[in-house]
C-alpha cells in the first residue's frame, strides 16, 4: 500500500515542532502510523531541529552546582527500560493513537445514525479548538452535513472517497480549508470509514455562515 | 583511552562521540558519560526552554526534567540512528508540551495496525547515520529567510500566522518558505541514496 496523499510540509512541521493542538495531532499521528514515507519526512524534520539545536545560542554554561543537583537525582531514578512489544493481535483497521481514543477497533464501535445511511461517532479530546468525529459513509453516497468553515482534515481508514478527480484511500489525508467547495463522495463497493477533524464551530457564527452561504455562493 | 577523551569537557564532540556517550549511558548507566552529555546539552536545552517560557526559573526546571528523561530513556536510543541532537530535541519538545498541560498524540511502532517501512533495516541504518551529517550541511545551504521561518517554528513554537505577523510577510510566503526549505533538505538527502 502506498499512500498517495501525504500530510503537507506546513502541517507536518506544526506536528514536529509540537505546535499542533490535540485534535489535529490525532489525525496527523494516525496518518503517520499508516504512511512510512511521511514518517521519514517527519524524521528529516526532527533531524533539522537537531541541527538547529546544536547551533542554538547559549547564554551560560551549566555550573558545577547544576550538575550536583542533577547527579543527586540520578540515584533515585530507574531506567525506563526497553519497550516490551505486546502479544501480536490480528492486524487491525484502526491504528494507534486513534484506537485508544475510540476504545477499540471497528468491530466494537457504537455508531450513531446521521441519516441517509451514514453514521458517526464523536471522539472526545481535551482540545477546545477542534471537533473530532469518525464517519462511516455508505458506498457511492456523498458525505452528509458537509458545510464547514476553517480547516478540515479527513483521514481515510477503510474504503475510499472521491473529491473531484482525486481518490482518497486508506492512509490518505485530505487537508481542506474554508475556501474549498467540495462534495466528497464515498467510492462504490465499500463503505468509507474516515476520521474527520474540523474547527469547532461557534454556534452563532456558523449559523450566520449558513445563512449567507447561499447568498455569497460559497 | 577513548573514554577519557570523550568525558573531557573541553573536547569538541562529534555526532559519533555523542552517540557513543548516549549508548554508554543507556547500556552501562555511565555517570561520567552523562556528565559530559549534561554539560554539552544542558545549556542548549535551557536556551530552548527559555525561548518559549521567557522564565529563567521554569527554563531551568524544564532543563533538569529533560536531562532526567534523557538519563531514564537512554536505553531506548538506537545508536544506528546516530542523531543524538534530534533525539534530545524530541525529548525537550515533549517536556515542553507536558509542562503546558497539552497533549500530542503519537503513533506506536509496536501496534499491530502500524504500517512498517518496507526498506530493509540495514539500508535504513546506513542512511540515517549519513543523514545527521548531511542534514547539518544541508541546513547551512538554506537561504536565511527560510532558515528563519523553521527556527521560529521549532524554537518559539510560533504558529504560521504569528510568524507571518512577526516577520511582516503574507501567510502564503511563510508556507512556501517551509515547503521550499524541506524540499531542498529532502533532495539533498535523496541525492546520496
Amino acid at each position: 500500500m502506498n499512500v498517495q496523499h501525504q500530510v503537507s510540509d506546513e502541517l507536518l512541521l506544526d506536528y514536529a515542532s509540537g505546535n499542533l493542538s490535540e485534535g489535529w495531532s490525532l489525525a496527523v499521528a494516525t496518518h503517520l502510523a499508516l504512511c512510512p514515507q511521511a514518517r521519514r519526512r517527519l524524521q528529516a524534520m526532527e533531524g533539522a531541529a537537531g541541527a538547529l539545536f546544536d547551533k542554538i545560542s547559549v547564554s551560560e554554561k551549566v555550573t558545577d552546582t547544576d550538575w550536583d543537583k542533577m547527579k543527586a537525582k540520578l540515584s533515585g531514578s530507574r531506567s525506563a527500560g526497553q519497550v516490551i512489544s505486546r502479544p501480536s493481535q490480528s492486524e487491525g483497521v484502526i491504528p494507534e493513537p486513534l484506537r485508544s481514543y475510540l476504545g477499540g477497533d471497528v468491530s466494537t464501535l457504537k455508531w450513531r445514525a446521521l441519516g441517509r445511511g451514514a453514521y458517526q461517532i464523536r471522539i472526545d479530546t481535551g482540545d477546545p479548538e477542534t471537533q473530532v468525529r469518525l464517519l462511516r459513509i455508505p458506498a457511492g453516497k456523498p458525505v452528509p452535513e458537509h458545510t464547514h468553515d476553517g480547516r478540515e482534515l479527513t483521514l481515510v481508514l477503510a474504503g475510499s472517497f472521491y473529491d473531484g478527480q482525486d481518490l482518497f484511500a486508506r492512509g490518505d489525508l485530505e487537508e481542506a480549508d474554508g475556501s474549498l467547495l467540495h462534495t466528497p463522495t464515498a467510492a462504490e463497493g465499500e463503505d468509507c470509514i474516515c476520521l474527520a477533524v474540523t474547527e469547532r464551530p461557534l454556534k452563532f457564527s456558523s449559523w450566520v455562515v449558513r445563512m449567507i452561504q447561499p447568498i455569497l455562493k460559497i | 583511552m577513548k573514554r577519557t577523551d570523550l568525558t573531557t569537557p573541553e573536547h569538541e564532540l562529534s555526532p559519533a562521540d555523542l552517540s557513543k556517550l548516549l549508548t554508554r549511558i543507556g547500556q552501562q548507566r555511565d555517570v561520567d558519560a552523562f556528565e559530559t552529555l549534561f554539560r554539552h546539552y544542558g545549556p542548549r536545552v535551557r536556551s530552548f526552554m527559555a525561548m518559549k517560557t521567557r522564565d529563567t526559573q521554569l527554563a531551568e526546571e524544564l532543563m533538569q526534567e529533560t536531562m532526567m528523561a534523557v538519563w531514564n530513556k537512554a536505553v531506548q536510543f538506537d545508536p544506528a540512528r546516530g542523531n543524538v541532537s534530534a533525539w534530545i530535541f524530541t525529548i525537550a519538545r515533549n517536556q515542553r508540551i507536558d509542562a503546558f498541560r497539552r497533549k500530542r498524540p503519537m503513533f506506536d511502532e509496536n501496534d499491530p495496525a502500524f504500517v512498517k517501512d518496507d526498506v530493509l533495516p540495514a539500508d535504513l541504518e546506513l542512511e540515517e547515520r549519513q543523514d545527521a551529517e548531511l542534514l547539518r550541511k544541508a541546513m547551512e545551504t538554506l537561504p536565511p529567510e527560510q532558515l528563519d521561518v523553521i527556527k521560529r517554528a521549532f524554537f518559539d513554537e510560533a504558529s504560521h500566522s504569528t510568524i507571518a505577523q512577526d516577520m511582516g510577510i503574507p501567510l502564503g510566503t511563510v508556507k512556501s518558505r517551509i515547503r521550499l526549505a524541506f524540499e531542498k533538505l529532502r533532495s539533498t538527502l535523496e541525492a546520496v541514496r
